[in-house]
C-alpha cells in the first residue's frame, strides 16, 4: 500500500497517469471490489469486471441495476427486473430472489452471509439457514442496512426508520423523524444510524436511546455518505466539499461544527474512504477525483475533470486501489 | 455506445376522473406508429394492453417537504422512479405519469420542481385531463377531485362526445370553461387524438409560453360560475414596477397558496426590454427573463390565476398596485 507523501507537496501531486480508463457502456451505479477485481455495476443490467487484461461484462440484469451491496465475498444486485443476483469475483452470478414486474430498490449484505432485499412497502430477509422472513412497512423502502453486530435491520421509509430483528420475536423499533428518508448507514461499532433525506439534510440518532441528530446546510440532497475507519468522520457529498462530521465522542456531531476538505467551484457528488486510515476519495460532479487526508487536507488528484459526475467509487479492501465510474458510463481503476 | 442525451426528457401527466377514457389514451399513446418510445408509470398493473418493459408500477405515495412550505407536497414515490429510469435513459423518448382517478394533480407537478435531481434531468410537458362528456358535470358537483383535475388542466380531452347532443356538449365545456379558461380542449371519442396535440405541449416551458388569452366562451363564464373553484385574470398596458410586484406575488403564494392551484403572468417592467414570464403551482414559482419585446408588440402585462375561493377584488387591488 502507497504511503500518501508526508507533508503536503507544493503543487497538487497527480496520479493521473495511473488511471486506466475503461468504457462501461451504462451508467456506473455501484462499485465494488471482490479481492483484487473491480466490479462496476451499471444502469444497463451488466456488471464489468476490471482487474489486469481486458474488463470482462457479465449481463447479471435484464434492465437497470437499481442497488448495489455486498461483502468480501460476493456483489449482491437488485435490478428492475426484479431479480436479486449475487456475483462473485470469478464472474459467476446466481439469482438469489426474484420478485416478477417489481423493482428491487434495495438491497443489502449481513453477517455470515444473510442478505435483505426490497420491492415496494416490503422488506424481505433470507438468513443463511432457514426460511426468508418478510416486514411490511407503511411506505416504500428506500434503503437497507444491517447492525454491524447482531442481525438487526434498519429499514429508511416516510417518516423514519425501523429496526427490524428478524430472527427475534421482539416488534421491530421505530425511529421516528418527519420526512422521506431514502439512504440508512450504520456507525461501525453500532452506536449511530444515519439517514439522507430527501431534503438537502442527514438525519441521525444516537442508540440506543433514539437522541436526534440533524445535520443540515447543504446545497443539495446527500446521496453518499461513508464512516472513515474506525468511525471517528462521517465522509458526505452534496456540498462543494467533502463534509466530515465528526463522531469521536458520545455525542456524535451535535454542537459541533463539520470539518470540511477538498473544497471547489464543484460539487462533490461521491466520497470512499479508505479502509485503514483518514483518507477520503472524493468525486466530483464534473468527474474529477481526488484523494484527500483528512489531518491536514494534502490532495492527490487521481482523475482529471471531464464532462460527467462520479457515481460509483471504492476502494479496494487493502487500499491499494481506487475505482470510480460516471454517469455517462466512464469508468477508471487506479492501482496506487 | 449509449446516447449522450442533452435535453431533457418530457413528462406528461395523464389525469382524469375514474371511467373518463385515461387508460384508453394511454393505449394509444403506446400503440400508435410514432417511433417513439414511452416508459410508463401506471398504478394499476395489468389494464395496459401494450406489451412494453417500461411500464412500472407506482404507489402515489405523498409527502410533505420539510421547507416551510405547507402545501409543498410530493411524490416520493415518482421522485425513486424517475431516479431509476434516469439509468435507463437513452432507451425512450418520454415519461408518461398516469394517476390514479382521485389524484390531485399538484404533488405529481410539484415534484418537477423540488427535486433537483428531476428537475435537472425531465421537465413537465403537461398536465393532460381526460374528461367524460356524459358525467363530467356531475362529477364537478360531487368530486373535489374532478375539479381539481379540470382545474390544473393544460390539455383537456372531452371524450365520449357520442354519448351527448351538441347542446349538452356545449354546456359541459362552459362549465370547464368557468373552472379553467386556458387549456387547450379537444373533443374526442375513445380518446381518439393525434398524439401530437397530448405530448410535446411545453406548457411549463416558460420559452413557451407566448400568450395568455382566456377563452371565455360568449357569456358562459356568467351563465356557468363556479363559486368554488374559478379563474381570475389582469391586464395592465403600463410597465410593472419589479420592486413592488416580486414582494407581492411571494407573499400572496405562500399566504394563499394552498387555493391558488396554477398561475401564469407575462409582465412588462418598467426600463426592462425583456418579456418577464412566470408560472406557479400552488406556492411555487417558476419565473426568468424570457425574450426582449418585439418593437411592434403590444407591452401588456397579463397574469391569471385558477383557484379556490379567490378574492378577486384583493388579487386585483394587489396587481393594480404594483404598476409603476
Amino acid at each position: 500500500m502507497p504511503p500518501l507523501p508526508p507533508t503536503p507537496p507544493a503543487a497538487p501531486s497527480s496520479l493521473t497517469s495511473k488511471l486506466r480508463p475503461l468504457d462501461l457502456g451504462g451508467e456506473a451505479v455501484g462499485v465494488r471490489f471482490l479481492g483484487q477485481v473491480a466490479l462496476f455495476a451499471t444502469g444497463n443490467g451488466a456488471l464489468v469486471l476490471a482487474e489486469a487484461g481486458e474488463p470482462r461484462r457479465i449481463a447479471a440484469h435484464r434492465g437497470a441495476i437499481l442497488s448495489v451491496a455486498g461483502d468480501a465475498r460476493r456483489v449482491l444486485t437488485g435490478g428492475d427486473d426484479g431479480r436479486v443476483v449475487a456475483t462473485l469475483g470469478d464472474g459467476s452470478s446466481t439469482t438469489l430472489a426474484e420478485q416478477k414486474g417489481r423493482w428491487i430498490d434495495a438491497v443489502a449484505s449481513g453477517p455470515d452471509g444473510a442478505f435483505a432485499w426490497s420491492a415496494g412497502k416490503t422488506a424481505h430477509f433470507h438468513p443463511v439457514k432457514g426460511e426468508p422472513k418478510t416486514l411490511d412497512l407503511p411506505s416504500t423502502v428506500a434503503g437497507l442496512a444491517f447492525a454491524p453486530k447482531g442481525t438487526r435491520l434498519a429499514i429508511a421509509h416516510y417518516n423514519g426508520v425501523t429496526l427490524w430483528f428478524p430472527n427475534a420475536v421482539a416488534t421491530p423499533e421505530f425511529l421516528e423523524w418527519k420526512g422521506s428518508h431514502r439512504g440508512v448507514l450504520w456507525h461501525p461499532e453500532g452506536k449511530f444510524l444515519v439517514t439522507t433525506m430527501q431534503e438537502p439534510a442527514l438525519h441521525g440518532w444516537r442508540l440506543p436511546e433514539g437522541a436526534h441528530m440533524r445535520m443540515s446546510g447543504y446545497p443539495s440532497r446527500v446521496r453518499s455518505m461513508q464512516f472513515t475507519a474506525g468511525g471517528r468522520y462521517l465522509a458526505t457529498s452534496g456540498s462543494t466539499e467533502v463534509i466530515l462530521w465528526p463522531f469521536m465522542s458520545r455525542e456524535g456531531p451535535m454542537g459541533k461544527q463539520p470539518t470540511m476538505v477538498g473544497q471547489r467551484d464543484m460539487r462533490v457528488s461521491a466520497v470512499a474512504c479508505h479502509p485503514k486510515e483518514e483518507i477520503v476519495a472524493c468525486g466530483y460532479e464534473d468527474g474529477m477525483v481526488l484523494l484527500i487526508r483528512i489531518n491536514d487536507g494534502a490532495e492527490i488528484l487521481l482523475r482529471a475533470p471531464a464532462a460527467s459526475p462520479i457515481t460509483a467509487l471504492a476502494w479496494r479492501g487493502d487500499g491499494g486501489a481506487v475505482a470510480m465510474g460516471t454517469e455517462d458510463g466512464k469508468a477508471g481503476l487506479v492501482i496506487l | 455506445m449509449p446516447d449522450v442525451q442533452t435535453d431533457k426528457i418530457p413528462v406528461t401527466v395523464l389525469t382524469g376522473y375514474l371511467g373518463a377514457g385515461k387508460t384508453t389514451l394511454l393505449n394509444r399513446i403506446l400503440s400508435e406508429p410514432h417511433g417513439k418510445k414511452f416508459a410508463v408509470v401506471v398504478n394499476e398493473f395489468g389494464e395496459i394492453g401494450i406489451d412494453n418493459d417500461l411500464v412500472v408500477g407506482a404507489d402515489e405515495e405523498v409527502f410533505e417537504m420539510n421547507n416551510g412550505c405547507i402545501c409543498c407536497t410530493v411524490r416520493g414515490d415518482l421522485i425513486r422512479i424517475i431516479d431509476g429510469l434516469l439509468k435507463r435513459k437513452g432507451e425512450f423518448d418520454g415519461i408518461i405519469v398516469e394517476t390514479t382517478g382521485l389524484a390531485d394533480p399538484a404533488p405529481v407537478a410539484q415534484t418537477f420542481f423540488v427535486d433537483e435531481t428531476v428537475g435537472a434531468k425531465t421537465t413537465l410537458d403537461a398536465v393532460v385531463t381526460v374528461a367524460d362528456a356524459k358525467w363530467l358535470k356531475d362529477r364537478l358537483k360531487d368530486a373535489p377531485e374532478a375539479k381539481n383535475q379540470i382545474a390544473f388542466a393544460d390539455v383537456i380531452l372531452l371524450n365520449k362526445t357520442d354519448l351527448v347532443t351538441e347542446s349538452e356538449l356545449k354546456d359541459v365545456e362552459l362549465r370547464i370553461r368557468a373552472i379553467n379558461p386556458f387549456a387547450r380542449i379537444h373533443h374526442t371519442q375513445r380518446s381518439n387524438i393525434a398524439i401530437d396535440r397530448v405530448l410535446g405541449q411545453g406548457a411549463f416551458d416558460l420559452e413557451r409560453i407566448t400568450a395568455i388569452d382566456p377563452d371565455f366562451l360568449e357569456g358562459g363564464h356568467k351563465h356557468f360560475h363556479d363559486e368554488e373553484m374559478k379563474s381570475v385574470s389582469f391586464s395592465s398596458d403600463k410597465p410593472l414596477d419589479p420592486d413592488r410586484f416580486f414582494p407581492w406575488i411571494q407573499e400572496l403564494v405562500q399566504r394563499e397558496g394552498i387555493n391558488i392551484l396554477r398561475s401564469k403572468g407575462i409582465l412588462a417592467f418598467k426600463d426592462d426590454p425583456d418579456r418577464f414570464v412566470f408560472q406557479g403551482v400552488h406556492m411555487i414559482l417558476d419565473g426568468d427573463h424570457q425574450r426582449p419585446w418585439g418593437a411592434d408588440e403590444a407591452r401588456l402585462s397579463r397574469i391569471v390565476f385558477i383557484g379556490r375561493q379567490l378574492d378577486t377584488a384583493a388579487l386585483e387591488k394587489g396587481f393594480r398596485a404594483c404598476i409603476a
